[in-house]
């Protein structure tokens, strides 16, 4: 664990400590398996963003892809009558394809990831709008599917099934980033893509993957938030939800300028931001503040990281400065 | 014209001294300039040249001496002060704002308002840059977009933005570097007009025949002393060669005898994208180091990233051991056996905020990880033994690279590649900056490598070193080797003849 992902801990555990002495309902059964249900859900794409912008990329485009595979989803299952597998199979396929097409857009066309993505998010929404013709795509009443409900939706001794979801994908990930060859080229690539070229990483390839992966997640993600609502209303589904992604990832140390952070963070992140919302909710907050209770603690957060790396930069300058004149001396 | 004070300008220069920890960079200089004067300096990389433009530029103070303009003496020069006087620097590197236009970049800074609201009037500054452009007899007009604009014209540029001040002195820092040969006789021309309206010039360049062109009188640094200086009668390229070398090569370099085995690197007629019309062939051998000499902009650098794949090749072909490589891309030139230490450390070589360890393994990962996952152990043993052949002073190998010196962030970049066991190790500029204890360090470890076999190719702009350590030097000018000189041939002067042409 990095000293980052110590502070934020603390801050996790203290807002959680703050808020159950306040209102002890927060520790009950319920509602900390409903929170922890939505931060199963909200973790699946924070993480696959998190991959994205290690990179020193952007994806704006998840909140439309969940609304847009979520669609396809549940009108596969609905109205065609798909078994539930291949539908899934369906969305997974879609899922590559869009993340393949958004790194191909980025590194070979070399347009700037903010652009393209902010493209996505246009046009997946407006795709989605459009299939349904701006109607909910659900499920027909009384139709159900207990083998996907299960394990979708369901809970095995209580914990949901989404956290359940969201810490295999988060071992995973933590893995993937920190352990393995994929995981450092993704920093090298992120802190100085030229040094990274200068160092035989395919550069180019390492973005597209990490685009693939990020849309991957956010499709399995789809699938969850689908079955989560039973029915997408396609004009508000997913909304916003690429901006608690990028909020968990900054939380959890993720510079925006890439090569920096940890999954221990993103996951933090995602646990805070959900916290506060159930903070907003216990305490008789008006949640009409919701969004500017999160925006203060992150930016809170972002200053106090800031901070710390300006102390730790002069502390480097006075150890360059002592180092030279030591030798000076000699 | 501009010029509102029409007085000439006279500069002195006397006992300049100049100390930075470890080097005098400039010792005791002497020289004067007046208006009406153009006057060459000349002087090898690090003889002072640089240094004492900033003095005259008051970018830094000199420790001692005394500086007298217009009689006067000058104590505290700061660039604005400077300004005042009526002297400008043209830097070698322009930075121009390609997103403005002529007009914008000309009067930067000084732009003309009208009205209550200050909005700018362009009409007003377009009519007063057009006469300048005029004088200069430049191709673009006050509207034209800088984006547009070539390398000689932004200088010309650059030129107008003097003038537009005031100008009693221009300094040119080797203005021609990177023009050609019509487009540096505009320049001379555009020189000759300044000196005719009594503008003081100094001129500073590695071209020769530009000086003997154009100036009245030479001034010649070397090692930050006055090494002499030449009157008009007396110019020629052969004495301003013999007064800028003048000294021996100091014992240290250490020369082995390198046998030279198979050839390893083969160039054929290879064509790079910054000169797509010139065509390459050289060849390396095992155990020799061959330095690439030439001046800046000559396409050293750009070679070199042709062959690291780097950059696409614009024809020709490359081969190793005899074979051509597969496709023109980094990792092949890596499989291949090619290492690259690039001439800018921190930009291309090295991770900054990244551990010692991380940034020596970054290229071996691949190759030490088992099934994907990195080996800890492994990376770390790399790492130590690194250390220790090299002497990385570092206090942890789990520190930031940025918080080592210079020299040991240059054996930092020579670890990571050495731990590949290269074929071909071609290194640009790879003792700059880095102070003279860790450059012995790095010329052992190149005979070193060269006693084991590996092939060696070093981009240098310091000639003492070139002649130091080379066992074959390749000259190159404009694109094109214009010569290859053996072990015997080795001077400073066959080498900078072949470099200026």
């Amino acid at each position: 664990m990095q000293k980052k992902d110590i502070g934020l801990a603390t801050l996790v555990i203290t807002v959680g400590a703050i808020v159950a002495m306040v209102n002890p309902r927060f520790l009950s059964p319920i509602n900390l398996a409903n929170t922890a249900n939505l931060i199963g859900l909200f973790g699946l794409f924070s993480i696959a963003e998190a991959f994205v912008i290690v990179t020193a990329g952007i994806e704006l485009s998840i909140g439309s892809v969940i609304a847009l595979l979520g669609v396809i989803f549940v009108d596969l299952i609905a109205s065609f009558g798909v078994p539930w597998p291949m539908a899934l199979a369906v969305v997974m396929v879609l899922s590559v394809f869009i993340g393949l097409l958004h790194g191909w857009l980025i590194t070979r066309l070399k347009l700037q990831p903010f652009v393209v993505t902010l493209c996505g998010l246009l046009i997946y929404r407006g795709v989605a709008r459009f299939y349904t013709k701006d109607g909910t795509a659900g499920f027909t009443f009384g139709s159900n599917f207990p083998t996907l409900e299960f394990l979708v939706s369901g809970r095995t001794a209580g914990v949901p099934h989404s956290v359940v979801a969201f810490a295999l994908v988060a071992i995973v990930a933590w893995f993937l980033l920190h352990r393995t060859v994929f995981g450092r080229h993704l920093f090298a690539v992120g802190k100085n893509a030229e040094a990274a070229r200068y160092s035989g990483i395919n550069t180019d390839r390492v973005i597209i993957q990490a685009y693939v992966l990020c849309a991957f997640l956010t499709g399995i993600s789809a699938v969850f938030f689908a079955m989560y609502t039973r029915s997408v209303q396609p004009s508000s589904h997913g909304n916003f939800y690429e901006l608690y992604g990028i909020a968990a990832a900054v939380l959890g140390g993720f510079s925006l300028r890439g090569g920096e952070g940890s999954i221990v963070g993103v996951v933090l992140g995602v646990i805070l931001l959900q916290v506060l919302q159930n903070l907003v909710n216990l305490l008789g907050i008006p949640s009409s503040l919701n969004f500017a209770v999160m925006g203060s603690v992150i930016l809170a957060g972002v200053i106090a990281d800031t901070q710390f790396s300006r102390y730790r930069e002069a502390r480097r300058q006075q150890i360059a400065m002592s180092a030279l004149e030591d030798s000076a001396k000699r | 014209m501009t010029q509102q004070s029409g007085k000439h300008i006279s500069l002195e220069l006397a006992g300049i001294t100049k100390v930075y920890p470890g080097a005098i960079a400039l010792n005791d200089i002497a020289m004067s300039i007046r208006g009406g004067e153009v006057v060459g300096l000349i002087g090898e990389n690090g003889a002072g040249k640089s240094t004492l433009m900033k003095v005259i530029s008051g970018a830094i103070a000199p420790d001692e001496g005394r500086i007298v303009i217009d009689g006067q003496e000058a104590s505290h020069l700061t660039p604005a002060r400077v300004n005042q006087l009526g002297i400008a620097l043209v830097h070698q590197e322009l930075n121009p704002f390609s997103n403005l236009d002529v007009t914008a970049n000309v009067l930067l800074g000084r732009e003309m308002r009208r009205g209550f609201f200050g909005f700018l009037d362009q009409v007003a500054m377009q009519e007063r840059v057009a006469p300048i452009l005029e004088m200069l007899g430049t191709r673009f007009g006050p509207k034209d977009a800088v984006s547009e604009l070539s390398l000689a014209d932004q200088q010309l540029l650059e030129i107008a933005r003097a003038l537009s001040i005031n100008l009693r002195l221009l300094i040119l820092d080797e203005p021609t570097s990177s023009l050609t040969l019509s487009e540096t006789n505009r320049l001379l021309e555009v020189i000759r007009k300044l000196r005719a309206d009594g503008v003081a010039v100094l001129f500073i360049t590695h071209r020769l025949a530009e000086i003997a062109d154009v100036a009245d009188r030479v001034v010649v640094l070397r090692d930050g002393r006055n090494a002499g200086e030449l009157s008009r009668s007396e110019i020629d390229k052969d004495t301003m060669v013999r007064m800028m070398i003048g000294r021996d090569v100091s014992q240290f370099y250490e020369k082995s005898d390198n046998v030279a085995g198979k050839p390893v690197l083969e160039l054929n007629a290879l064509r790079t994208s910054a000169y797509p019309h010139q065509s390459v062939d050289l060849c390396l051998r095992a155990g020799e180091i061959t330095c690439l000499a030439g001046l800046v902009g000559a396409g050293r650098t750009e070679l070199a990233r042709a062959i690291f794949g780097i950059d696409r090749i614009e024809g020709g072909s490359i081969e190793m051991d005899g074979q051509p490589l597969p496709g023109n891309s980094v990792p092949a030139a890596i499989a291949a056996g090619i290492c690259l230490v690039p001439e800018d450390r921190k930009g291309e070589g090295l991770f900054l905020d990244f551990a010692v360890t991380e940034n020596i393994a970054m290229p071996s990962h691949a190759a030490l990880a088992r099934r994907g996952f990195v080996d800890a152990e492994a990376v770390t043993r790399l790492a130590e033994e690194s250390r220790k052949k090299l002497q990385i002073k570092a206090s942890s190998l789990n520190r930031a690279v940025a918080e080592l010196s210079g020299g040991n962030q240059q054996k930092v970049v020579l670890a990571k590649w050495l731990a590949m066991n290269p074929k071909l190790i071609i290194l640009d500029e790879p003792t700059r900056g880095i102070d003279v204890g860790a450059k012995a360090e790095v010329y052992h470890l190149m005979q070193e490598l060269a006693g084991q076999g590996v092939a060696i190719l070093m981009i240098s702009s310091d000639m003492e070193e070139v002649i130091g350590i080379s066992d074959r030097v390749a000259v190159m000018c404009r694109g094109r080797i214009t010569g290859i000189l053996s072990r015997t041939e080795l001077t400073e002067e066959n080498i900078l003849r072949l470099a200026v042409e």
